[in-house]
């Protein structure tokens, strides 16, 4: 009779029908727990892979370009290092909050998510300050290629920055809400994390491409 | 939590929204697919004018057109069409039926309407985001359409936009203020096909029904994910182009534009490099072409097993075809700049991958084809035009492969032998898809049936227009007629085309009258059409088991359980010739006992 049901092919891994895992993936029928992962999680990936295909594509771009005859470096900033470095703690503190919220230790996941805000905002500012030190130096967006890209890489990369400041204070604003649970708290500043984390190794490589003329 | 859940999905759909709310402002992804693909439709019709203009220069060159003059006192001098206002009507009706016509109506319509329905969800994953991603388009419309009415006009520089033409105002009348509209245009747009693609991909990934596993995904869905995952990785290519157009154009800088003379004078410019701007476009124009004909595939497949009343055949191969083209889709672009003092080995290379897309693209017609073959098809118009897809696909598909070929591109390109080629797959079968896919849910979008017989004349109309207008422009390639030409006839050699330039216009616009009849079957259905029962096609997937049209929240309160694949047609022994996904096994398993088939 079981011949009769369905010209579906036969499949070994196929879970039956009745359960709650009935579907390879999360599935959401009645009965069915939460999903594996948040939809926001998926969406946050995937726009990950959006920002690193824009900036694939400037960043092929430049190489391509700087084989070209007029290309000239331009000096870059020194005060890009201490912007660096205020980055990269940035994400160091983002961690701490981000190992404290799950143990319950909310003021503490507040506090250093805080601080990761801070000095995301001090990278902005000082990023701005570099574009100052060029154009007192003379060089503007279009002074030479290699500024034109400068000014493009950087401002571009800023705008992404801001836009992760913007989640930064949406975890934090979350994080003191009572109303929320502490799982969707952490699971929220993962999700920012996973962002911010990436805009951190993301100007990384544009300083290594920048020095690297 | 499950209790919890259900109650509030319950108060979901239940509570009532205002006009406004629910047909404007609407987050419900039906009403949302529905403005796609009604503005589409408008986009569609200023887009199919604009052709007729194209057709009217090139099938009666030189004739006066003072009637139009009054209506278009910009595009015409003493009665004709002047040769500005021809480029202009090139690049902005390439522009429109590409981008704001077939992208939208296909992926923005189709994919929000059937997307939730079809995988058994209540909506998608972000609505707010979603009705945000149709809200971008109507601006960006706004855009595209004031380059017309600038000074300058719109841009000449093609749908391609390749510098220097784009990039240097001084270039063409439509290289001012036109051309930058076109450009904010589409950065517009594409931020709307972002965000429609986020939602697709985390709506299918997390939102699908108990029991819908991705391998019981109608070829539909599977069509929808991988065309979103493709606009995910191209467009923000295209963004980063333009991006960088535009500061080429407004802040001086060289990326794009080498030293360039216009007009005896040097311009600022130094040292930029305009193949680099071809690179970027063709890396995301290649998947962008994939986009359009990946979602028609889909739905063509789902229209033509419920109309054959057999399952598709070869359903795993039909997944993985539709994933190799993606993925190939990535690594052909190549095949647009032949012509571009291209290193040999290199062309050679994107030859190889270009003709590797035949493969699967072959697989995909066998399957569809055994999927008729001895089939009692029902021919309704959806199916017609369906068939019509495979015909027109096949037929544009092997000039392609002609084209794949440098030795011989290098000879077509940029002719005639092109335009057919992108008309038959894009024009004719891409919007085929569309037409199927009206045809197909109309039921379910509006609750009314369309008139078949209106339909099935619309379709043997569209289908020998389309070959009549189409086919012959091949021969128009042979000859050496260059696309973008204006005036072709001041060439000595390419004098004798004019009659058969005549035919085409004239099959042209018998092509473009035809499209009124769909238009009238469509307004007058919408209100007066019969009423559309549940599942008035007899299929199995999960949108004929709600209401039509589905309420919000699609499902009332009880969401659909999955227990079988998508293509459970004429099973030998069910009692009837189609088994929706949702029935169990054991309902079917026991005819005997009287159950019925379906719940
Ligand atoms: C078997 C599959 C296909 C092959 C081998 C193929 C190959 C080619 C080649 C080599 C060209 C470049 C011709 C030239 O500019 O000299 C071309 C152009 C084009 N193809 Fe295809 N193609 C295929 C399918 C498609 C499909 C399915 C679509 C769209 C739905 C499409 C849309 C286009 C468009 C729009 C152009 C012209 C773009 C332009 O220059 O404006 N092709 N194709
Ligand atoms: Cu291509």
């Amino acid at each position: 009779m079981s011949a009769l049901q369905t010209l579906e092919k036969p499949r070994a891994d196929r879970p039956p029908p009745h359960g709650p895992a009935a579907g390879e993936g999360p599935g959401r029928g009645p009965g069915d727990g939460a999903p594996a992962l948040q939809p926001a999680r998926v969406a946050t990936w995937l726009l990950v892979g959006v920002v690193t295909i824009l900036f694939a594509s400037f960043s092929s771009t430049y190489l391509a370009r700087r084989t070209l005859a007029d290309w000239r470096p331009v000096a870059m900033p020194p005060i890009l290092w201490v912007n660096t470095a205020m980055l990269l703690a940035s994400s160091a503190a983002l961690e701490v909050a981000r190992r404290a919220a799950p143990r319950g230790r909310k003021a503490a996941a507040r506090r250093a998510t805080a601080v990761a805000a801070l000095l995301g905002a001090g990278f902005l500012v000082g990023q701005v300050m570099a574009w100052r030190a060029l154009v007192a130096a003379g060089v503007y967006l279009a002074t030479s290629p290699h500024s034109d890209f400068f000014y493009l890489l950087t401002g571009a990369h800023g705008l992404h920055l801001a836009g992760g400041l913007v989640a930064l204070g949406y975890a934090w604003w979350r994080a003191g809400r009572v109303a929320v649970p502490t799982t969707a708290q952490a699971a929220t500043l993962t999700t920012v994390a996973v962002y911010w984390h990436f805009v951190d190794v993301l100007w990384l490589y544009l300083l290594v491409i920048l020095f690297w003329t | 939590m499950s209790t919890s859940h259900a109650a509030a999905t319950t108060e979901h759909v239940e509570h009532e929204l205002g006009f406004f709310r629910k047909y404007i402002f609407s987050l419900d992804h039906k009403i949302i697919g529905i403005q796609y693909l009604l503005t589409s439709m408008v986009m569609a019709l200023i887009g199919g004018v604009l052709a007729m203009l194209i057709r009217l220069q090139l099938g009666f060159p030189g004739w006066r057109w003072p009637e139009l003059q009054a209506l278009m006192p910009g595009g015409f001098q003493n009665g004709v069409l002047k040769p500005d206002f021809y480029l202009a009507l090139v690049t902005m009706h390439g522009t429109i039926m590409i981008f704001f016509v077939l992208t939208t109506a296909l992926s923005g319509g189709f994919g929000n309407f059937l997307i939730p329905l079809q995988i058994g969800a209540r909506d998608m994953a972000f609505p707010f985001m979603n009705a945000l991603s149709y809200w971008l388009y109507p601006p960006a419309v706004v855009l595209l359409l004031a380059a017309f009415v600038v000074t300058g006009g719109a841009p000449s520089s093609g749908w391609t936009a390749y510098p220097p033409l784009s990039a240097v105002a001084q270039a063409a009348p439509g290289s001012g203020l036109g051309q930058t509209l076109w450009l904010l245009s589409l950065v517009v747009l594409i931020l709307a096909f972002l965000f429609g693609g986020l939602n697709y991909i985390t709506t299918v990934l997390q939102l699908r029904a108990r029991g819908m596993s991705m391998l019981r995904l109608p070829l539909t869905i599977w069509a929808m994910f991988i065309t979103a995952l493709l606009m995910l990785l191209s467009f923000p290519v295209l963004t980063a182009a333009v991006i960088m157009l535009l500061f080429d154009r407004l802040a001086g800088t060289s990326f794009f534009v080498p030293e360039v003379v216009v007009g005896g004078q040097l311009l600022s410019h130094t040292g930029g490099n305009p193949i680099l701007w071809q690179h970027l476009f063709w890396f995301l124009g290649h998947p962008e072409v994939y986009v359009l004909i990946l979602p028609p595939m889909g739905m063509v497949s789902d229209i033509l097993a419920a109309n054959s009343r057999k399952p598709i055949f070869g359903y795993p191969f039909m997944v993985g075809s539709m994933a190799a083209i993606g993925i190939l889709s990535f690594l052909v672009w190549g095949h647009h700049m032949y012509t571009s003092g291209m290193h040999p080995l290199v062309g050679m290379a994107f030859m190889t991958t270009t003709l590797a897309i035949a493969v699967p693209s072959a697989v995909k017609t066998f399957n569809w084809l055994a999927t008729l073959w001895r089939a009692r098809i029902r021919f309704t118009p959806a199916m017609l035009f369906a068939i019509g897809f495979v015909s027109l696909f096949v037929t544009g598909g092997l000039t392609g492969v002609f084209l794949a070929q440098p030795p011989v591109d290098i000879q077509m390109h940029d002719t005639y032998f092109v335009v057919a080629h992108f008309h038959f797959v894009m024009a004719s079968a891409a919007m085929f898809g569309v037409f199927a896919g009206v045809y197909h849910w109309f039921p379910k979008m509006f609750g009314r049936m369309l008139n078949e017989r209106l339909g099935r004349l619309h379709f043997w109309l569209t289908f020998i227009g389309i070959y009549a207008t189409f086919f012959p422009m091949h021969f128009l390639g042979f000859a050496g007629v260059t696309r973008r030409y204006y005036a072709y006839q001041l060439f000595e050699r390419l004098r004798d085309v004019q009659p058969l330039n005549t035919a085409i216009s004239i099959a042209a616009f018998g092509l473009g009258l035809a499209q009124l009849l769909f238009i009238a079957n469509f307004v007058y259905s919408l209100f007066w059409g019969p009423r559309a029962e549940r599942n008035p096609w007899r299929a199995t997937t999960l949108e004929w088991q709600a209401p039509s049209p589905p309420p919000h929240g699609n499902w009332g309160a009880v969401e659909p359980e999955v227990h079988r694949w998508a293509y459970d047609y004429s099973v030998p022994g069910a009692p009837e010739d189609f088994i929706p996904q949702t029935t169990p096994a054991a309902a079917v398993a026991a005819p005997a006992h009287g159950h019925g088939g379906h719940a």
